[in-house]
Order: C-alpha cells, then sequence, then structure tokens
C-alpha cells in the first residue's frame, strides 16, 4: 500500500463519518462544519483522480461560497431544530421506506446497465494523463468548443439565478436617505449660495 | 501520474502538521489548564451590560443576497480559467462563446446595478 492508497482510504472514511455527522449532529451550524470537512475531503479525492481544476473548485465555490451560504440560511431560518429532531422518530417509518424504494431502483437501473462500444479502452485512460497535459487546458480545450451549448447554458443559469435571488430578495426601504453621487458631482457651488452684502442697521 | 501526486505531498504534509497542531494545542487545554468554572465566567460576556438576547438571531435577508451575487461571480471566473490557460490554440468559436458567455451576465450586472443591489442602505 503506497502513500496515496493510504490517503484514499483516510479521507474516504473522513468522507463517511463526516457525512453522517452532518446528518446527525444537533446544531445545525456543526452540520454545516461537518459538511465543510466532507467537502475538503471530496476535494483531495479529486486531486487523487487527478482531476486538479475540479478540486479547486470545489475548495473555493462549495467551501468558500456555498458554505457561507448555508451558515447564513442556517442563521436566518429561525427553526427550533431541537423540536424538528424530536419528530424524527415518527417519521422514520416512511423514511426507511423511501430509502428502499431507492434502493431498489438504483439497483434495477444499475443490474441492467451496459458499456458502450470501447467503454474498456476509454476507461483505461478516462482524461489524458496529468503528466502530459495540464488538467486545466483539457478542460478548456473541450469546454468552450464542444460542449458550447452547456456552458451558455450554464451562463443562463446564472443569469436567471442573479436575478431571482435580487427579484426575491430586494426590496428598498423608503424612509431612508441615499446618497446620490451623480447629483453630488454636478452640483454648481456658485448657485449653492448667494452672497449678499448687508448694510449696517438695515435688514435684508 | 505518480508524479502529478507527488507534487501534492507538501499539501498532505501541511494537512497532516495542521491536523497534529490542532489536536495538540486542544488536548494540551484539556489536560493542562486549569478549569474553574462559575456561572458568571461561562456566561456570553457582552462589554459593559448583561447580554440581552441569544447569539442566534435573524440576519437581514441583504446579508445573504450579497453572498449570492458573490458565488455567482465567482462561477463566472471559475469558467476563465480553463478558458485563459487555454487561450493560445483555441479557435475563434471558444473565444466567441466566451464573448458571449460574458455578455450574458454583463446584462445581469447591469441589472443588478440598475437595481440598486450593490447598494448597501
Amino acid at each position: 500500500m503506497n502513500v496515496a492508497d493510504i490517503t484514499f482510504y483516510v479521507y474516504s472514511i473522513t468522507i463517511i463519518v463526516a457525512g453522517l455527522l452532518t446528518v446527525t449532529s444537533r446544531s445545525p451550524v456543526h452540520s454545516v462544519l461537518w459538511l465543510i470537512l466532507c467537502f475538503i475531503s471530496a476535494a483531495t479525492m479529486f486531486i487523487l483522480l487527478g482531476a486538479e481544476f475540479v478540486a479547486m473548485l470545489l475548495v473555493i465555490v462549495y467551501i468558500g461560497a456555498v458554505a457561507v451560504l448555508f451558515l447564513f440560511v442556517v442563521m436566518m431560518l429561525d427553526v427550533d431544530f431541537a423540536q424538528l429532531r424530536a419528530e424524527m422518530s415518527k417519521y422514520l417509518p416512511i423514511a426507511l421506506l423511501i430509502g428502499v424504494v431507492l434502493l431498489m431502483q438504483l439497483v434495477l437501473a444499475y443490474g441492467t446497465w451496459t458499456y458502450s462500444e470501447g467503454m474498456e479502452a476509454r476507461l483505461v485512460n478516462p482524461t489524458p494523463a496529468p503528466d502530459e497535459i495540464h488538467n486545466t487546458q483539457a478542460i478548456g480545450a473541450l469546454l468552450y468548443d464542444r460542449y458550447m451549448l452547456p456552458f451558455q447554458l450554464s451562463g443562463l443559469v446564472l443569469l436567471v439565478a442573479m436575478i431571482g435571488a435580487i427579484v426575491l430578495t430586494l426590496r428598498h426601504r423608503a424612509d431612508v436617505k441615499r446618497q446620490n453621487v451623480l447629483a453630488q458631482m454636478y452640483r454648481d457651488p456658485a448657485k449653492a449660495m448667494e452672497l449678499k452684502d448687508v448694510k449696517p442697521g438695515q435688514g435684508l | 501520474m505518480q508524479e502529478f501526486l507527488t507534487n501534492y505531498a507538501p499539501i498532505l504534509i501541511f494537512m497532516g502538521i495542521a491536523i497534529g497542531l490542532g489536536l495538540v494545542l486542544i488536548l494540551a487545554a484539556v489536560i493542562i489548564a486549569v478549569r474553574n468554572p462559575d456561572p458568571e465566567k461561562v456566561s456570553a460576556y457582552e462589554c459593559g451590560f448583561n447580554a440581552f438576547d441569544d447569539a442566534r438571531m435573524k440576519f437581514d435577508v441583504r446579508f445573504y443576497l450579497v453572498s449570492i451575487l458573490f458565488i455567482i461571480f465567482d462561477l463566472e471566473i471559475a469558467f476563465l480559467f480553463p478558458w485563459a490557460v487555454s487561450f493560445a490554440d483555441m479557435s475563434m468559436t471558444a473565444f466567441w462563446s466566451m464573448m458571449v458567455f460574458l455578455a450574458v451576465l454583463t446584462v445581469g450586472f447591469a441589472y443588478e446595478w440598475k437595481k440598486g443591489a450593490l447598494e448597501w442602505e
């Protein structure tokens, strides 16, 4: 067993344990922290597979952004999670039923699974070897050209997410005074004030 | 593959050191530190007055909006990386494909700016 194998086993056990603790831990904030541990271990898995770009994306996007978002959601929802958990035993039978049905469906689906022609050759070398071509470059050579439609669709999905988030959460409060930068910049000092020469003993 | 993984050995060593050091510090606190708890000592400290409230309070939803907008542009940058790396031997289709992608997201950015989602009131 070499170092890569040991790393694989250590991190796969970490993923499973962290995943279980994500589901079972009492405090939702702790759940999110376990989820972050799970993401880090998954990133290590991707590196062991030779997919370093995906691993770095996992660290930047999932740990850096999505986990923070989850923390916000957990903080924002003022739900009593302990109470929700107390009712878990009530729903346990139906949850088990759904789990068994899902498992059976997976077994049915994978039982009749057949590989396409020449799959063995592609399985041996699924991506260009990392020593030959850089991982990020291999993605770049394919993504924007051959897989242009999914790429453009992902752009549209991002646009919809942006507009959706703004439409759902943005509301302007009328009682707040805002700074109008343009009005400030175009203010003419000559017009803003007027000098009056007041003679002694006279008013304006 | 082996050579590629060897490049990551320093990171593995760093991770080992970080985990080991973290465990040592926590365990040292458990073993060595004097513990003499008292209700006043373990209660939440708020400068000058008794704590009003739990730390778990509702956040303003605007924090959420800011972080969602951050994620979207984060992903946009993530798509730019492979494009930039393989720029030298890239077809015109790939180049203009990215330009269209950027244009679509710029439309979203303009919308967001116009709506005032970037302002904090």
